[in-house]
């Protein structure tokens, strides 16, 4: 039961072939065994799944319209509000708040009949890499456990990894879907920007978040992103462009697709193991009938700094919210401090290192002096990297890249040395910038056990043609379908 | 364009960010942001003269009637808060008025 997809749970709820408590029982019992290990929930709600799946249970006996979703157990990156519902995005200064309001994302799950299990672990804010930013400890890769899940949706791609659930939320501005979904062998999908509403999700950086499904497969992707997507009167950045059911795009048809594949950009720096996956991936896709067409996108090799001085800026305006004052935590180091001492302190003693280290490099790039230099430089290369693809997509339908240009590294292999830990983004951040949709598949191993992924990239709100090629790469391989051991399933 | 920062530098901006940030913090990001903007240099690099800047990637404009909707209870607006004046609807904060 446990290794089923989500639409093959919807379906035996809908006929009754098994009841959505049954199934929700089963998930919350695996994540209790696996989770003292993996670390992957911040916070695990029993009672109110249980609820939500007698409420679906209840439906069914009735007779009742059941959503596409319906009796699906999913998990909610812990920066997602839940009404009720403790959301801390990892961090001490939210440690206790509990959200006054539902994110629409869980809405609308919740509407389509999801089950919600718990709050999964994540870095703090979303800022990282490999989820060891985390105020309540980093989590541990499934697959190998003294190597990190990636980040920052870390506990997410655990989650579904580990069997725990078949559907988890994450939030990707840098490849914090992607990442983890690739380190941890599942499926990863960052829509389009706009594609889905952001209200509710504790913003990081405006331009660049997005809220997207982690899977086993590609049709699970495509089912949850259909309850997912479309524009929301409470996110003035949320699109109005017609939502298609993506799940009609995955016909197994992708011959005469043209696969971008930037030789030069996806060459240097790229382990071994990673370089002879993706070889082997891409010449499958050219084997489903796809035409492999060499691009060039010069400016990606820029796109780490502009990443981490667009990202960061925003995060130091998005985070000058977290004052002590409306919600979460306040220093109360001294009864008699000044208003002043009373926000630096709790700024201080509540954010982490590496949120501190993003609000300060923010601070600094838009600050007098440094604006030009810096955030504008940044703002206008990120125009190039745009025009990159616009050009690419000219003469091809998807872009293929390792997701990650390393496996799984090791926990604490890189927390000393910020820098080194932002180029492994190198080849995520990119969609991002320009605001792409982007998927990452489980495409082979490095050393026998670390996952690795492979990246598409599509056109601005063509996840179909995305979703499409993913699949039929999903049809014709199974690396989706093998599963870490961790505890017995 | 050197980048080399100073603890001062450090300080000004944590000023600006409203963090009061140990010695050890200073030091500490001293060294770390100063070796993030130099990698950063490398954009100084690229031609940008006349690139205009993307701030955003969608060109939908958003607008919506200037109209009163519901907003939230207040009690659960202020339930969250570290020093709540449920009654009253307010926050309270560290005296600024001497």
């Amino acid at each position: 039961m446990l290794q089923s997809t989500a639409g093959a749970i919807r379906d035996d709820v809908a006929r009754g072939r098994i009841s959505a408590v049954e199934i929700c029982r089963a998930c919350l019992d695996r994540t209790a065994s696996v989770n003292s290990v993996l670390n992957a929930f911040n916070l695990v709600s029993a009672e109110r799944a249980l609820t939500q799946a007698s409420e679906i249970d209840r439906r069914r006996a009735a007779g009742e319209t059941l959503g596409p979703l319906a009796g699906v157990p999913v998990a909610l990156k812990d920066n997602l509000c839940v009404r009720g519902v403790k959301t801390t995005a990892s961090s001490r200064i939210l440690e206790h708040f509990v959200p006054p309001y539902d994110a629409t994302v869980v809405a609308r799950l919740t509407a389509a009949g999801a089950v919600v299990v718990g709050k999964t672990n994540c870095d703090e804010f979303a800022m990282g890499s490999s989820n060891e930013n985390s105020a309540f400890g980093p989590v541990r890769n499934p697959w190998a456990q003294d190597r990190t899940p990636g980040g920052s949706s870390g506990g997410s791609a655990a989650a579904v990894a580990a069997r725990c659930v078949p559907v988890a939320l994450g939030s990707d501005t840098g490849g914090s879907i992607r990442q983890p979904a690739a380190f941890c062998g599942v499926v990863g999908l960052k829509p389009t920007y706009g594609r889905v509403s952001r209200y509710g999700l504790l913003a990081f950086a405006s331009s660049l978040d997005q809220i997207g499904p982690i899977t086993h497969t590609v049709r699970d992707a495509a089912l949850a992103l259909n309850a997912l997507a479309g524009t929301d009167p409470c996110d003035a950045t949320s699109s109005h462009e017609p939502v298609p059911d993506f799940t009609a795009a995955l016909t197994g048809a992708i011959k005469g697709i043209r696969v971008g594949v930037p030789r030069a950009f996806v060459t240097e720096g790229v382990d071994n193991g990673v370089r002879t996956a993706f070889d082997t991936a891409i010449e499958t896709l050219r084997g489903s009938g796809a035409r492999l067409v060499d691009i060039d996108l010069p400016h990606a090799r820029y796109a780490i700094p502009v990443y981490y001085l667009v990202a960061t800026a925003e995060a130091s305006s998005n985070l000058a919210r977290y004052d002590g004052v409306r919600y979460g935590y306040r220093s109360a180091r001294d009864k008699d401090q000044s208003l002043q001492q009373m926000y630096s302190r709790t700024r201080d003693e509540g954010f982490g290192a590496e949120v501190k280290r993003r609000i300060m490099l923010g601070t600094y790039v838009l600050s007098a002096g440094y604006y030009d230099a810096y955030y504008l430089k940044a703002q206008q290369v990120r125009t190039l990297l745009r025009h990159d693809y616009q050009r690419a997509f000219e003469t091809v339908d998807v872009v293929a890249m390792p997701t990650s240009p390393i496996p799984p590294f090791k926990l604490g292999e890189k927390t000393d040395d910020p820098l080194q830990m932002y180029l492994a983004d190198v080849f995520t951040v990119s969609a991002n910038l320009a605001g792409l949709p982007a998927i990452s598949i489980p495409c082979g191993f490095s050393g026998g056990n670390l996952p690795i992924g492979l990246q598409l990239t599509g056109r601005m709100f063509d996840e179909a043609t995305l979703l499409r090629v993913a699949d039929a790469y999903e049809r014709v391989t199974d690396w989706h379908a093998r599963a870490p051991e961790v505890g017995a399933i | 364009m050197s980048s080399s920062l100073t603890i001062a530098d450090v300080e000004r901006i944590a000023a600006l960010a409203q963090l009061e940030l140990t010695t050890e913090e200073k030091q500490l990001f001293t060294k770390q942001l100063a070796d993030i903007l130099d990698y950063a240099r490398q954009l100084q690099a690229v031609e940008t003269s006349g690139v205009p800047a993307t701030a955003y990637v969608l060109g939908e404009r958003v607008e919506r009637e200037d109209a009163g909707r519901p907003s939230l209870a207040i009690d659960d607006v202020v339930s969250n808060a570290p020093d709540p004046a449920p009654a009253a609807g307010l926050f309270r904060v560290p005296r600024v008025i001497g």
